[in-house]
């Protein structure tokens, strides 16, 4: 499982790296975003990619958890 | 189709916005246009002094003060920046030089297509050229850094500004130039702009609608989302056209533009490449500097740097067409994406 700090990246970025890291490891990544437009452009590409998306709220922050389907 | 509803309804409704501005006294094609706006703004505030475009444009001020009334109320507020400041003001002025070459945004060629300009058409094969260089640079790591949190006072700048810009319009007019002809002088009512700029931008808040965004996604990541945003505000526009007898199909003759295609092209490429390492399209950058986006505020102000600058410098065309300095600005601004692009790679592959 591929760990991504997307914290403080402007969209596409997180999106970009999301994509990167289930290239390394298609079977899951942990995404660290700080913006609810990266959650939902990753959930987006996530499901659009056959995977499942379990998102964790810390604070400011939002942990998002892909599993392959 | 459920799940693109608020962009696709965000597209029509900003089509909707844009007749009934043109309907009631906006310059025909640019109900809405983010960078003439803009450079409007920039006209009435004296920063360069050609008198046809002169006119503090509410919209400009409604759309950053509706995205930040909506972000405020959905608790999306979040102040932050710090993401290469100074080339993001730098890509704002190549952006806004780009948009001035052809007339207009990525909205306004849009606005004009729905019109029956083909000029625009020309112009929207060039921004997608455009947007396919950015992605090519996204694909290869292209990265403007992190941003980090900032002070609310920070995040709050640009908007705070806006209002005191509508207060001055108001209230101390004889303090700014106002266009007696020409585009600068075609305008609805202050309230009537204000409240289309209000709704434009806390829908556009709302359903992150970008016309960069539309493109590049599609290229990026086959994800179609944002584009039925930009396809919905087509339809919206080439059918409220035709029922108000404004389609006028062709080339010549058309409202506000030239018909020089390798200038509409070129320019709009520049603002699709531009718009893709920014992050966004002028309106999306507009939207986000409500959010407290400072990094975007930044954008915002170098676009209205760059479009004094393109007037002080004779760089804008008009419908005359382009200038030989404006193809100067051209190439010159070809070259600064080139540095940008190439210099924001991650050769290595780092932090990926």
């Amino acid at each position: 499982m591929k760990n991504v700090d997307a914290r403080g990246c402007a969209c596409p970025e997180p999106v970009v790296m999301t994509r990167n890291a289930l290239k390394q490891d298609p079977s899951s990544a942990v995404i660290l975003v700080d913006n609810t437009c990266a959650v939902e452009n990753i959930t987006r590409f996530a499901h659009n990619s056959g995977y499942q998306v379990n998102v964790t709220k810390d604070g400011s922050e939002f942990k998002l958890t892909l599993k392959k389907q | 189709m459920k799940k693109h509803l608020s962009v696709i309804l965000t597209g029509a409704v900003i089509g909707i916005v844009a007749l009934a501005l043109v309907a009631l006294g906006n310059p025909a094609n640019m109900g809405i246009c983010v960078a003439c706006f803009i450079r409007d703004t920039a006209g009435a505030l004296k920063l360069d002094s050609a008198t046809t475009v002169q006119y503090v444009r509410p919209e400009i001020i409604g759309i950053i003060l509706g995205s930040l009334i909506l972000s405020l109320f959905r608790r999306e507020f979040k102040p932050r920046g710090g993401s290469s400041p100074i080339t993001r003001f730098i890509l704002g002025i190549v952006v806004v030089i780009g948009a001035l070459i052809f007339l207009g945004c990525p909205l306004r060629m849009l606005l004009r297509l729905g019109g029956g300009d083909l000029n625009a058409l020309v112009g929207l094969v060039g921004f997608a050229c455009g947007v396919g260089i950015g992605v090519l640079a996204l694909n290869r790591g292209f990265s403007l850094k992190r941003a980090y949190s900032q002070s609310t006072l920070e995040g709050a700048g640009l908007p705070a500004m806006s209002i005191v810009l509508l207060v001055i319009a108001l209230v101390f007019p004889s303090l700014l130039a106002f266009s007696t002809e020409g585009p600068g002088s075609m305008h609805a009512a202050v309230w009537a702009s204000l409240a289309g700029g209000l709704i434009v931008g806390g829908m556009a808040q709302r359903s992150r609608f970008c016309m960069a965004g539309g493109i590049r996604d599609e290229l990026l990541f086959k994800d179609f989302h944002l584009l039925w945003g930009s396809v919905s505000l087509l339809v919206v526009v080439v059918i409220g056209n035709l029922l108000l007898g404004k389609f006028h199909l062709g080339f010549n003759n058309q409202p506000i533009a030239h018909t020089d295609g390798v200038w509409n092209f070129l320019g709009m490429a520049l603002v699709g490449w531009g718009s893709v390492l920014l992050g966004g399209c002028p309106l999306r950058q507009t939207v986000l500097s409500g959010e407290g986006n400072t990094d975007s505020a930044i954008t915002v102000l170098g676009m209205l740097v760059g479009a004094a600058l393109a007037y002080n410098f004779g760089l804008a065309s008009s419908a005359k067409g382009v200038t030989f300095n404006g193809q100067i600005a051209v190439g010159v601004a070809a070259l600064v994406l080139i540095a940008i692009t190439l210099f924001n790679l991650n050769r290595k592959g780092e932090k990926a």
